[in-house]
């Protein structure tokens, strides 16, 4: 296997931007990553629904699925401890309308993401990445300021939407690209090939 | 001097946050060896993240990941230990301070009322497993578990005369079921048992044991191995990526079953597999017994 290529993007992201990278890409992110989790996702769409306008527009944005440590300073500024990515298939439901309504171009999170949400990238012109699972403190690091922190108070710390300014943050793995390739779904089949050789080799039945 | 509560949610208070800061040295390991030894380049990319994170974490004292996980204490409570239910309340209020001083996430929520404590406890949490030994000593384990880990959890209520063909299938089938999911590399614990109960209890507490310790019965090290050699062929991969490191290690507990049933209960713990052991004597003196990747002031090393 060759060695992944390397992009340096920065917010906004343009549709070609988007268009260029394709699976398997690495993409190291500076300007503003908004987090949204399953609570902001819901709320969102209840504005958006509608008719309201989101605290923050997300058009040409990445929205980062996580739920960070923060700690407030003694100035009133927010200090980020630990913001690595949490499981995106919670949001898969209604990440295809998120999209759509938004105009995100990149959704950042971990584990990847179902058939609707490729779907809904191809069409709107977006890609999915996956950040290093549990890498918080190596996420902090790029989160260089707290822009703003919005719904605190209503879904607390974790569930809260999160502006953050971050410089070089990576690496970025796409696993969704705009033309709706699914990484994961190429190597989860793989991985259940692999699966029943082994189940062989260790004298199991085939299937269960 | 006497040991008081005051001084064991000190030494809890320790643990917790060595627990959340700094990897123990197996993980540690287990995880720069995989990445030494990897060639598979996206699978080598995750694997050098997973390994600046840590760093990242060890020299700032911040946690490695932002998800602090749910608090659990096993303790093997000597019957003359000094402090009993003061131990139990120690525990709670060394959580509640970790959490106010940033070491941990508040990640304790009412099912029925969707509200959040804010500060790690609540009905049942932090998780606390007691069991009573003989001796004057508290031995305590402490391990904060990630949510994301706790999706891949099975239990499977096999017959009993197909019962190790549906353990091996049943570990090999959760790992490629859940994927990315649990944060690959992942330590797979599993324990047969008479009740659905005992045997997830003990697969929990066998996550405890370090990397590459085998299990004192020859054939039931010889269990883990084969399983251990079997998943690091699925070609699954840190976060998925693939390559050859998909599990860290495979841990077998077991209790007496019923004739009638044969319980298999499998969890997994994440690369981030955060836990931290001490033994606390009756005269105060206390021992980690753990050892972490640690900042020294000129860079991070193994200590205690």
């Amino acid at each position: 296997m060759s060695s992944a290529r390397e992009f340096h993007l920065r917010t906004p992201l343009r549709d070609e931007d988007v268009e260029a990278l394709r699976i398997g890409d690495v993409v190291y992110l500076s300007g503003t990553v908004v987090t949204a989790r399953d609570e902001a996702h819901e709320l969102a769409l209840e504005v958006l629904r509608s008719g309201g306008t989101l605290p923050v527009d997300l058009r040409g944005l990445a929205v980062y699925h996580c739920g960070p440590v923060a700690v407030k300073q003694a100035d009133g500024s927010w200090r980020i401890i630990a913001a690595g990515p949490t499981t995106s298939m919670r949001m898969d439901t209604v990440e295809p309308e998120f999209i759509e309504r938004t105009g995100a171009k990149l959704i950042i999170g971990k584990g990847g993401m179902g058939k609707a949400t490729a779907e809904a990238m191809k069409k709107h012109k977006a890609a999915y990445a996956v950040f290093t699972g549990g890498a918080g403190a190596l996420a902090a690091q790029a989160i260089k300021r707290v822009k703003d922190v919005y719904w605190l108070d209503k879904l607390g710390m974790a569930e809260a939407m999160w502006v953050f300014e971050v410089e070089e943050f990576g690496p970025l793995t796409i696993t969704i690209d705009s033309t709706g390739a699914n990484l994961y779904e190429q190597y989860m089949s793989e991985v259940a090939r692999r699966a029943k050789e082994v189940k062989r080799e260790l004298g199991l039945p085939a299937e269960e | 001097m006497a040991l008081t509560e005051s001084d064991l949610t000190g030494i809890f208070y320790e643990m917790v946050k060595t627990a959340a800061t700094s990897i123990p040295e197996d993980v540690y390991r287990a995880l720069k060896d995989g990445y030494e030894r990897e060639t598979n380049p996206l699978a080598k990319k995750q694997l050098e993240a997973i390994l600046k994170d840590i760093e990242l974490a060890c020299s700032g004292k911040v946690p490695i990941c932002q998800d602090t996980g749910t608090p659990y204490f096993f303790f093997e409570m000597g019957e003359n230990f000094p402090i009993r239910l003061g131990a139990i309340n120690a525990a709670r209020e060394a959580v509640r301070r970790a959490t106010k001083d940033g070491y941990l996430r508040p990640n304790a929520v009412d099912p029925f009322y969707k509200k959040n404590s804010g500060d790690n406890t609540g009905r049942y949490i932090p998780w606390i497993h007691v069991d009573l030994v003989e001796g004057n000593d508290l031995k305590v384990w402490f391990m904060t578990k990630g949510g994301g880990s706790e999706a891949p959890v099975t239990l499977i209520m096999s017959e009993p005369i197909l019962g190790f063909e549906k353990l091996k299938s049943g570990v090999i089938d959760t790992i490629v079921k859940y994927g990315p999911l649990p944060c690959p590399p992942v330590i797979v614990g599993v324990a047969i048992a008479a009740g659905g109960d005992m045997a997830l209890t003990l697969a929990k507490k066998a996550l405890l044991r370090p990397i590459g310790e085998r299990n004192p019965d020859p054939n039931i090290a010889k269990l883990e191995v084969e399983l251990l050699n079997a998943l690091n062929k699925l070609g699954l991969g840190p976060h998925g990526f693939g390559g050859g490191l998909t599990a860290l290690d495979v841990k077998i507990d077991y209790a007496y079953r019923h004739p009638a049933t044969f319980a298999i209960g499998i969890v997994t713990s994440c690369w981030a597999t955060r836990r931290v052991s001490a033994v606390i004597h009756a005269d105060g003196s206390w021992e980690m017994t753990s050892r972490h990747l640690r900042y020294t002031g000129s860079g991070c090393t193994i200590l205690r």
